[in-house]
C-alpha cells in the first residue's frame, strides 16, 4: 500500500513555555481533504506552519511521500518546493505584478523556463476566474482576487499537497464563497489539501475527515457528518455550539 | 426647497472664496512686514558698508566665479563617486547585520561595530584621521592622493549612516512576506533579493535621499586636506584679496545642486504618502 501523501506522528511544538501543539497524530491520503477547526490559538496554524517546515517542531516526526522531512539532514527549500501553504492575510507580494507574484517561484526555485512559467500562470488564472488581472499589482485587488491569485501562486509549483490558513477568515463575508469555490474546485480536480476552517458547512462539504484542535490536541476526529452532527467529546460539542451561536 | 438648497451653495461658494482671497492678502502683508523688518535691521547696522564691501563685491563675484566653478566640478565628481561606493557599500552592511546563523556572527559584530565607529566620529574628524594617518603609516601601495583618501573617510562615514538606512527599512517589511517567499520555495538569500529587499528599498528612497543631500555639502569637508574644490579655492581667493565673496559663489554653487534635491525628496515622500494611503 502507498504510504499517505502527509503523515504527522506525535508532533510537539512550543514557544518557550507555551505548550502549542502537545502531540498531534495526522494521515492525509492523497486526493484527501482533511479539515482542521477548532478555536483560535487551538494550534491549527502552527500545525500548518510546521509541516510547511516554516517552524521548527519538538518531538515527533512528519513524513511527505513516507520520507521524514523533519530530520535535520533535510533541506527545508526542498520539501516547500513540493508544499504550497495559502496563509489567511494572502502575503501576497506587493511590489510585484499578478504575474510576477505567480511565476517568481517556478522560474527562481524550480527552474522552470520563463515562457512556460507564464503559459502555466495564464492558465492557472482564467481557470480560477482571474482572466486580463496578470498586471495588476495586488493592491488593487479585492480581498477575494487576492486570496484566489495566493491560491494560484501556491498550484503553480505543481505542489504535491496544498495546505490552506483559514484563507476566508481576513475576508469580508460576500467574498468568501468564490474563495470557497475554488477550494471546491481543487477537491473535485483530486488536490490533496489540509484545511484549517472557521467554516463548518464548508468542512462538512468538501472534508472527508474532520479533525478538532483543543489545546494543541486532536481531542476528535471523524467523517464531518458524524463530528459536526453528534461529536463524542464534550468539548468538541462546547465548540460546535459557540460557532452556532455566533451566527 | 431646491431653490433656497441651491441658494446657500452659492453663499457657501462666495464665503470660501472670500476667506481664501482674505488668507492670500495676509500672508502677502506679513511676508512684506517680516522681510521689511529683516532687510531693515541689515541694512542699518553699523556694519553693513564693510560687510557689503567684503562680502557682496559683484566685481570680485564675476572675477572669482569660473575658478570657484572649476573646484566645484571637483565636487560633484568627488559626489557621485563617493555616493555610488556608500550604496553598494552600505548595502553590505547592512545585509551583514541582518543576517541569521552563528557561523556569520565575526561578521555581524564586525558590521555592528563598523555602524557605530563611523557614525560615531564627527566626519571631519574622521577625513583628518584618514587624510593624515594612512599616508603617516607609509603603507605599500595604498594612495596617497588626498582626494581619494578624503573620498574614503567620507564613504566610510555616510555608508554607516546608509547601512542603518537600509536596516530599517529591511526589518519594516513584515515577517510574513519571508514566510510567504520560503513556502513557495525560495532560498533564504532569494526571498531576499526578490521578495524582502526591493519593499525595503523603496520605503527608504527618501532618507537615503537625504543622506545624498548632506553628502553633497560634505564632500567640502575634502578641503581641509588641500584640493582645490570650490570651498578651497574661495578661501584661498579670499585670503589673498581680503574679500570673501568667493565664500558667497561656492555656496551659490551648493545650493544649485542640494535645493532641486530637497524639492526631489519632497516629491518623493509626498508620493510615498500617497500610495500608502
Amino acid at each position: 500500500m502507498t504510504p499517505p501523501v502527509l503523515e504527522v506522528r506525535g508532533v510537539t511544538k512550543a514557544y518557550g513555555d507555551h505548550r502549542v501543539l502537545g502531540g498531534i497524530d495526522l494521515q492525509v491520503r492523497e486526493h484527501e481533504a482533511v479539515a482542521l477547526i477548532g478555536a483560535s490559538g487551538s494550534g491549527k496554524s502552527t500545525l500548518l506552519r510546521c509541516i510547511d517546515l516554516l517552524e521548527e517542531i519538538g518531538e515527533g516526526d512528519i513524513l511527505l511521500d513516507g520520507a521524514v522531512i523533519t530530520d535535520p539532514s533535510v533541506e527545508p527549500v526542498e520539501v516547500r518546493r513540493h508544499l504550497a501553504l495559502v496563509f489567511q492575510a494572502f502575503n501576497l507580494f506587493p511590489h510585484l505584478s499578478v504575474l510576477e507574484n505567480i511565476v517568481l517561484a517556478p522560474v527562481r526555485a524550480h527552474g522552470t523556463p520563463r515562457g512556460e512559467a507564464v503559459e502555466h500562470a495564464r492558465e492557472l488564472l482564467a481557470r480560477f476566474g482571474l482572466a486580463g488581472r496578470e498586471a495588476d499589482y495586488p493592491d488593487r485587488l479585492s480581498g477575494g482576487q487576492q486570496q484566489r491569485v495566493a491560491i494560484v501562486r501556491a498550484l503553480a509549483t505543481h505542489p504535491r499537497a496544498l495546505l490552506l490558513d483559514e484563507v476566508t477568515s481576513a475576508l469580508d463575508p460576500e467574498l468568501v464563497g468564490e474563495v470557497l469555490g475554488a477550494i471546491r474546485d481543487l477537491k473535485a480536480d483530486g488536490m490533496t489539501m489540509i484545511i484549517a476552517t472557521h467554516e463548518m458547512a464548508f468542512a462538512r462539504e468538501v472534508a472527508d475527515e474532520v479533525c478538532f484542535l483543543h489545546e494543541g490536541l486532536i481531542v476528535e476526529r471523524g467523517a464531518p457528518g458524524r463530528l459536526l452532527e453528534s461529536p463524542e467529546r464534550e468539548e468538541t460539542r462546547r465548540f460546535l455550539r459557540r460557532v452556532l451561536e455566533a451566527r | 426647497m431646491d431653490g433656497q438648497g441651491a441658494g446657500r451653495s452659492e453663499a457657501r461658494l462666495r464665503a470660501k472664496r472670500r476667506r481664501a482671497r482674505r488668507g492670500a492678502a495676509i500672508s502677502a502683508a506679513s511676508t512684506v512686514v517680516v522681510l521689511g523688518g529683516l532687510a531693515a535691521i541689515v541694512l542699518t547696522s553699523s556694519g553693513w558698508h564693510a560687510f557689503h564691501a567684503t562680502f557682496l563685491s559683484w566685481s570680485v563675484f564675476k572675477d572669482s566665479f569660473p575658478d570657484v566653478l572649476g573646484g566645484f566640478w571637483l565636487d560633484v565628481k568627488l559626489f557621485v563617486i563617493v555616493e555610488a561606493i556608500v550604496l553598494a557599500l552600505g548595502l553590505v552592511v547592512a545585509l551583514t547585520r541582518v543576517t541569521s546563523g552563528p557561523v556569520l556572527f565575526p561578521l555581524r559584530l564586525l558590521a555592528t561595530v563598523y555602524t557605530d565607529v563611523f557614525r560615531g566620529i564627527p566626519t571631519i574628524l574622521l577625513v583628518y584621521l584618514v587624510g593624515f594617518g594612512i599616508p603617516a603609516l607609509e603603507l605599500r601601495g595604498v594612495p596617497a592622493d588626498p582626494v581619494v583618501l578624503g573620498g574614503f573617510a567620507l564613504a566610510l562615514s555616510y555608508s554607516a549612516y546608509v547601512a542603518e538606512n537600509y536596516r530599517a527599512g529591511i526589518q519594516s517589511v513584515h515577517p510574513s512576506q519571508r514566510a510567504a517567499a520560503l513556502s513557495v520555495g525560495l532560498t533564504e538569500s532569494q526571498a531576499m533579493r526578490h521578495v524582502i529587499l526591493p519593499q525595503a528599498v523603496r520605503r527608504v528612497v527618501p532618507p537615503l535621499m537625504n543622506d545624498f543631500i548632506a553628502l553633497q555639502k560634505d564632500v567640502a569637508l575634502v578641503a581641509i586636506l588641500g584640493p582645490q574644490e570650490a570651498f578651497r579655492i574661495a578661501q584661498i581667493y579670499g585670503s589673498s584679496h581680503f574679500n570673501y565673496t568667493p565664500l558667497l559663489a561656492a555656496a551659490v554653487l551648493y545650493l544649485c545642486v542640494t535645493i532641486p534635491m530637497a524639492r526631489f525628496v519632497d516629491h518623493l515622500q509626498k508620493r510615498t504618502r500617497e500610495t500608502r494611503s
